[in-house]
């Protein structure tokens, strides 16, 4: 009797954890949908997108760059001392370029502005969906979608990309300061090698993620903050939601969008 | 006989399984001011979110100006609004913009006046509500009854016809109670609006209005002139009218 309640439990407890998965889904899904659909009617909200390029873009490029120098050394480190048992590594910078471009780049810059630009957002949101400025915007005629949800989810999805390309370009160069200084890899042999081997379909692979990746720590962000209840204490949770929630996606994200661009090449 | 301003017809809303409104019965006629009262919780203020269509209501139906609300999609809604103004109990106003842009936002959003156009308005509600001069100051910066009436010069900013109060003078002293109060009046007179009143403040209520609604149980209870209310003898009506008198 007692394992039967237990196993009840259980189910009841499971039942409640896919039902509120599937709203959040629906609940994403439609978010994001009307953001789609909001966005591609004039007017479009330009001064409120290069307002958003600087809370997204600009503030986020140091934490960025600083990052990337620092994975692009450690990268070169433990590259060089995998090559070296080959006698390889002077081709260090291949395997520094292709794994900065392709995977770390990407992926690295997106967990951190997911976490900094997303937390951001949601508290933003959050702080005014309790004091009930959401309300006031709707009661004014006007739709919170298109003036908060559409040039946040917009610009994460296309600074992004250019935070990636400087994380990319810094990493390589972080990797090839520490090839030099701790290997003897030649400046200018690391660099050749890098031209000669990178192909543009690595770098559009890495960068064509981010779009998806801006798009997820936007629309988790907006969501997340336009669905905060209970006060404060109930901002706080929507903040810790949204960076555990845009991490998770990403990085789940991040395989099948490589499998894809893989099949895009051809691979 | 023309259509009341706001009609609510059997309106019902849950939230949570807790029944808040039964099915309200209400009309309220152009150019009338109408005061809902009631206890916490009742769903006063859910109420004045059901008129503006931020919630739609689980049955029953609304009308604005002889439109039914009830069915419409929010894209639908948002024109509807142009005709209500709406004072939120936290004045709500934008806190990353100033009081200038607070109240250029619907007018910005609506309408194709310049900025010019735009700046003579601001200051024109800004000396109705009796605060000119502060439209560079950010939200942060205005006390509790600067910005209620901030809210108030936001709200009034389209010339609405319709103007719905939420616990207008809830949180502040005695002296901004009765400038809001004034303010509510006053508003009436030069622009001839309809307003719904919700508040807790019977003193208020009574000075603003010209009828007064009991919200009981999820049901409109008693509804009469102020006169009427203010003289009751109905056990409901005096109990919280004196409670409420006490209270303050």
């Amino acid at each position: 009797m007692t394992s039967a309640a237990g196993a009840r439990q259980a189910v009841v407890a499971l039942g409640d954890r896919a039902t509120r998965l599937v709203g959040y889904v629906g609940g994403v899904s439609i978010l994001a949908g009307q953001t789609f659909y909001q966005g591609l009617f004039p007017p479009y909200p330009l001064r409120l997108i290069l307002q958003q390029m600087d809370h997204i873009g600009v503030r986020s490029a140091a934490i960025c760059a600083v990052a990337a120098v620092f994975t692009g050394l450690v990268l070169a480190l433990q590259t060089t001392y995998g090559l070296a048992r080959f006698g390889a590594k002077a081709y260090v910078g291949i395997v520094v370029s292709l794994s900065m471009v392709r995977e770390l780049g990407p992926v690295l810059t997106a967990l951190l502005v997911g976490g900094r630009v997303g937390s951001g957002i949601t508290a933003e949101l959050g702080s005014m969906k309790v004091t009930e400025q959401i309300d006031a915007m709707r009661a004014l005629g006007a739709s919170p979608i298109k003036k908060l949800v559409v040039p946040r989810v917009l610009t994460a999805m296309m600074v992004l990309p250019l935070l990636t390309l400087v994380a990319d370009v810094l990493g390589i160069l972080g990797g090839m300061v520490m090839s030099q200084w701790e290997f003897n890899v030649d400046y200018h042999f690391y660099i050749n090698t890098v031209l000669q081997n990178l192909k543009p379909a690595d770098l559009l692979s890495g960068l064509g993620k981010t779009v998806f990746f801006g798009f997820i720590i936007g629309i988790v962000g907006c969501y997340e903050g336009l669905e905060t209840t209970g006060g404060t204490e109930g901002l706080g949770r929507a903040t810790t939601a949204t960076v555990v929630t845009s991490a998770i996606l990403v990085l789940i994200s991040d395989f099948f969008l490589t499998k894809f661009f893989w099949w895009l090449e051809g691979w | 006989m023309a259509d009341p301003a706001i009609r609510l017809s059997g309106v019902r809303k849950t939230f949570d399984s807790l029944a808040v409104l039964q099915g309200v019965d209400l009309e309220v006629a152009a150019g009338e001011t109408i005061t809902i009262i009631g206890g916490s919780g009742t769903g006063k203020s859910v109420l004045l979110r059901l008129i503006i269509g931020l919630i739609k209501p689980d049955g029953g139906r609304i009308w604005i100006d002889g439109e039914e609300i009830t069915p419409l999609p929010e894209a639908r809604l948002l024109p509807i609004r142009r005709k209500v103004g709406m004072l939120f109990q936290g004045s709500a106003l934008f806190d990353s913009l100033t009081v200038a842009e607070n109240i250029a936002f619907p007018l910005r959003e609506h309408t194709r006046m310049g900025e010019g156009e735009i700046r003579e308005r601001i200051q024109e509600v800004l000396g109705l509500v009796g605060l000119p001069g502060v439209e560079e100051k950010a939200p942060a910066d205005l006390s509790g009854g600067m910005k209620k009436r901030v809210g108030l010069a936001r709200a009034i900013a389209l010339q609405p016809r319709m103007i719905l109060y939420d616990e207008p003078t809830t949180g502040l002293d005695p002296s901004n109670i009765e400038k809001i109060t004034e303010l509510i009046m006053g508003l009436k007179e030069k622009l001839g609006v309809t307003s719904v009143v919700v508040t807790h403040d019977m003193q208020s209520a009574f000075k603003v209005s010209d009828r007064i609604a009991l919200l009981h149980e999820g049901r409109i209870a008693v509804t009469g002139p102020v006169a009427e209310i203010e003289h009751s003898n109905l056990t409901l009506v005096r109990d919280f009218i004196s409670g409420q008198l006490e209270t303050r």
